[in-house]
């Protein structure tokens, strides 16, 4: 159900340092979601389509996320171009479709995409664990880190007794509907999940206890950052400058 | 969305996380892990309504088992999500950390008291905090869109409108849920993260 699809490669993109990833894919993302030329965002996300070619991701997989997001921005074209104000440029019915709801639409799509293929090529080429590891390293709080690294590990267990609670009430023949019997039974299971999960918490606590747990987290791992991450962050600096300029000196 | 409503949103969800974050044990962030795991779940069930399905956001109920530490909670939750299936993105992490936990909290802070009271008390409450959690989120929504650009007002309005039969299934849920933990294991109910080791 929890799939990781990108977390493992050998492509360029995966052999970087994921600090560099992190960092720069971070900077990356809000710059372009503040700015708002046209030409800015085309190149961004030119860049961006650049990135998931290095990082050689699996095309179907790229193609079924990119497909959610542009679900949700399908959302924004059909409502934007009809609830704005402004030149109208044609009709549909009784609605306007205006020129400012569609640029805004446009502009929104550019923007989403650019951000989300980098991050993927960025981000999600490394799994949830290295990605607490770095976060650790860069100094986000320790309890963030663990508390992440804590839902992840168990997010499969839960998922797991989750299913086996709805394949029990499936087996007794627990058919979904409208009705207050429904609600009542997944209100009851997510209860139970909720019983069982502090319960197992408890033990958690307890095992790490046994185990001498002080209150720190030490993460052992180890980064180590070569000549190609110099060059990659100078190589993506420069890019970020070049958008920079775009966004300042060009006007559409 | 515009700069100030991205800035604003990290600097509201950046302030929550940390009381949230001092309000949490280093004992307890198993508790917070594990719970976290369980909304992280929760919220991927689609329940049937009418022809459709809506999934269940279930804020309301992470705030009257989490109070503050729904804060930390939600954020990882939410970069879990952004990790596993792309909703969400990392630019728009703080305000969607505002606009599902501070309904959370306020409700956790309106309603928790009364969970204790009587059984009829206590589920109204729940059903109560449940439904508002929910409409607070798209009421929260709606004016980061508004904010970002006046002329979201119209698909804003149509955007909570949306949530109405939203919230009457998240206030059922909620309710009937926390009648279980009450009978079940009520010491879920109490302030979370300051419990003593049982």
């Amino acid at each position: 159900m929890f799939q990781e699809p990108f977390a493992r490669g050998t492509s360029v993109i995966h052999e970087l340092d994921p600090r560099s990833k992190v960092v720069v894919g971070v900077s990356y993302a809000f710059f372009v979601a503040l700015s708002t030329r046209f030409l800015t965002l085309t190149g961004a996300l030119i860049i961006s389509f650049v990135l998931i070619g290095l990082a050689r991701l699996n095309p179907g997989a790229v193609a079924k996320r990119a497909m959610v997001v542009n679900g949700l921005i399908l959302f924004f074209w059909v409502v934007l171009p009809i609830t704005f104000e402004g030149e109208a440029l044609f009709d549909i019915g009784p609605f306007p479709v205006t020129r400012p709801g569609i640029l805004l639409s446009a502009r929104i799509t550019l923007k989403s995409n650019a951000i989300f293929f980098t991050f993927m090529a960025l981000v999600e080429s490394m799994s949830a664990v290295t990605l607490g590891h770095t976060l650790n390293r860069l100094r986000v709080p320790e309890k963030v880190v663990h508390l992440f690294l804590m839902t992840y590990r168990y997010v499969f267990v839960v998922e797991e007794e989750f299913s086996r609670l709805l394949r029990a009430a499936k087996i007794r023949g627990f058919r979904p509907k409208t009705t207050f019997h429904t609600y009542k039974t997944y209100a009851y299971l997510l209860g139970m999940l909720l019983v069982r999960a502090s319960v197992r918490a408890e033990r958690v606590q307890q095992a790490m206890a046994c185990r001498g747990f002080r209150g720190k987290f030490y993460c052992l791992a180890d980064f180590s950052w070569s000549r190609r991450d110099c060059l990659w962050c100078a190589l993506m600096t420069g890019l970020l400058i070049v958008l920079v300029m775009l966004e300042w000196t060009t006007r559409v | 969305m515009s700069g100030p409503v991205l800035i604003s949103g990290m600097a509201l969800a950046g302030v929550g996380t940390a009381v949230g974050l001092k309000k949490l044990d280093y004992e307890a962030v198993p508790q917070a892990g594990l719970v976290s795991a369980v909304f992280f779940v929760a919220s991927l069930i689609h329940v049937p309504l009418g022809p459709a399905s809506v999934h269940l956001i279930l804020n309301g109920l992470v705030g009257l088992i989490l109070g503050w530490v729904a804060f930390p909670v939600i954020l990882v939750a939410l970069v879990l999500q952004t990790l596993f299936f792309q909703f969400g993105g990392i630019t728009t992490l703080g305000v969607n950390t505002v606009i599902m936990a501070v309904p959370a909290l306020l409700g956790y802070l309106l309603f928790s008291p009364m969970l204790r009271k009587r059984a009829f008390v206590a589920l109204t409450a729940a059903f109560a905090c449940g439904c508002f959690s929910v409409f607070l989120g798209s009421l929260l929504l709606a004016l980061a869109l508004v904010f970002t650009e006046k002329n979201f007002l119209k698909a804003s309005a149509l955007l909570v409108a949306a949530h109405g039969p939203v919230m009457i299934v998240e206030g059922v849920i909620t309710a009937l849920c926390i009648g279980f933990l009450r009978k079940v294991r009520p010491s879920m109910l109490r302030t979370f993260g300051k419990r003593e080791f049982s």
